[in-house]
């Protein structure tokens, strides 16, 4: 799972404080790190940053908020037909009463798969994505690359992601150009009747909840 | 072409890059570069359309060849020089003149609380809204100064009101210090723009739209 990972970063608290008489080899450095290094300890040093809450925020989201929180909310959209109805009809209250709520995901709006329809997220302009539910954005949905072609061209693009979307079912392109963030419901695969809702939550992956990609087949799962 | 940043149905990108990777960060510098931008913003001195605006209007050549989070710590530097926290000299040097602040812009106890609340968008409307769900509508031309939400693909072109979400606080008034000035954001949707078979949809506000 993405989440689980530490975070290596336990020497920066040692460079925290006033003392500037520090002597890393600074020409291992390539030229971003010097200025965000640069720029950290000067905040630190104006009193307007507190290198704890650089550490919380970070934690935040690399270990506490990511997709395992949109995968809850599908899973339970795929066993719970009233939820589903809330989460299509007002998905920002629908996804609150499971706790997810906050930064760039205060206006949520749920897009559903169908036989017929294929849903596909992106933001041209800049990179918005539903953070409560999805945490940050992998790196390819930031990239030129998508915002430009997921537009123009969403079936080529889509078979980059191995998802085959055939000619008669329909492609919706959501781009997500104000502050309403987006979440796909993925299909729900086939053979699934049995499991409970924290095995389906295992079968949506990030990528399904963007539109990029399906959800897996049982047995599947990593 | 609105700015930089607007890179929609753009011509000429080749294979989507990264498609397995699922880590957000790369690298310490990251983590920071995003720490530091969420805790600087709680300082209120600007808002999210001031620092998308940041970053869009860099010059196109630096927008494309800088990685995501150097053009948010390009933007960040721009930021906190323009709107006086910092100083050129101190941002030439890393070092401070003098402390500014006895309690930081946002406490370490305060990050769960500030996230989880976020910051809505909606803001009672001052006048009804001009259109409804079903009519037809045409956008605007592109913009070509200031900060606007209107994609150049989809600059004069006409699609239908899906669905009015109410008033939402305007980027294009907003970005530029102008104040809120809430305008109806409506989910518009376009038909074959670039495609058969494919419809897009954009939130687009009212003055982005004319009747048909």
């Amino acid at each position: 799972m993405p989440m689980a990972r530490i975070r290596p970063d336990k020497r920066q608290s040692k460079t925290m404080g006033h003392d500037h008489s520090h002597d890393h080899d600074h020409s291992e450095l390539s030229d971003i790190e010097l200025r965000v290094r640069s720029l950290e300890s000067l905040l630190i040093e104006k009193g307007y940053v507190d290198p704890e809450t650089l550490n919380e925020l970070v934690d935040t989201y690399e270990n506490r908020i990511g997709p395992r929180n949109g995968a809850k909310v599908v899973a339970k959209a795929w066993t719970d037909p009233e939820f589903r109805n809330w989460l299509l009809e007002d998905a920002t209250t629908a996804i609150a009463s499971l706790g997810f709520t906050g930064r760039q995901g205060e206006h949520m709006v749920a897009v559903e798969n169908s036989p017929d329809t294929h849903n596909l997220i992106v933001c041209t302009l800049c990179s918005c994505y539903p953070w409560p539910v999805l945490g940050l954005p992998p790196v390819w949905y930031k990239s030129p690359q998508y915002r430009a072609r997921a537009v123009s061209e969403p079936r080529k693009v889509l078979s980059e992601f191995g998802v085959e979307v055939p000619g008669h079912k329909k492609i919706r392109v959501w781009d997500s150009t104000a502050e309403i963030r987006y979440l796909v419901i993925p299909e729900r695969p086939e053979g699934t009747d049995g499991l409970s809702e924290d095995e389906l939550a295992e079968l949506v992956t990030r990528n399904s909840m963007i539109g990029a990609g399906l959800a897996l087949e049982p047995g599947a799962a990593t | 072409m609105t700015s930089s940043a607007d890179l929609g149905g753009r011509p000429g990108f080749g294979a989507i890059p990264a498609i397995d990777d699922k880590d957000p960060f790369h690298s310490d510098w990251e983590r920071k570069v995003l720490a530091m931008t969420l805790a600087m913003g709680a300082s209120g001195r600007w808002n999210i359309d001031m620092s998308r605006h940041a970053r869009e209007s860099l010059p196109q050549d630096q927008y494309l060849s800088s990685g995501y989070y150097e053009i948010w710590h390009t933007a960040l530097e721009n930021l906190l020089v323009e709107k006086q926290l910092v100083s050129p000299e101190e941002l030439t040097s890393g070092a401070a003149s003098a402390k500014a602040l006895e309690k930081p812009f946002l406490e370490p106890e305060n990050v769960a609380k500030v996230l989880s609340r976020g910051t809505p968008y909606l803001r009672e409307a001052a006048s009804k809204a001009k259109f409804d769900e079903g009519d037809i509508v045409c956008t605007v031309p592109t913009k070509h100064e200031g900060h606007t939400r209107l994609p150049g693909y989809l600059a004069g072109k006409s699609g239908t009101i899906e669905t009015v979400y109410g008033a939402h606080v305007f980027p294009d008034a907003s970005s530029a210090g102008h104040g809120e000035e809430p305008q109806w954001l409506y989910r518009v949707v376009f038909a074959d723009v670039f495609e058969p078979g494919v419809s897009i949809s954009a939130d687009l506000w009212e003055p982005y739209l004319e009747g048909a």
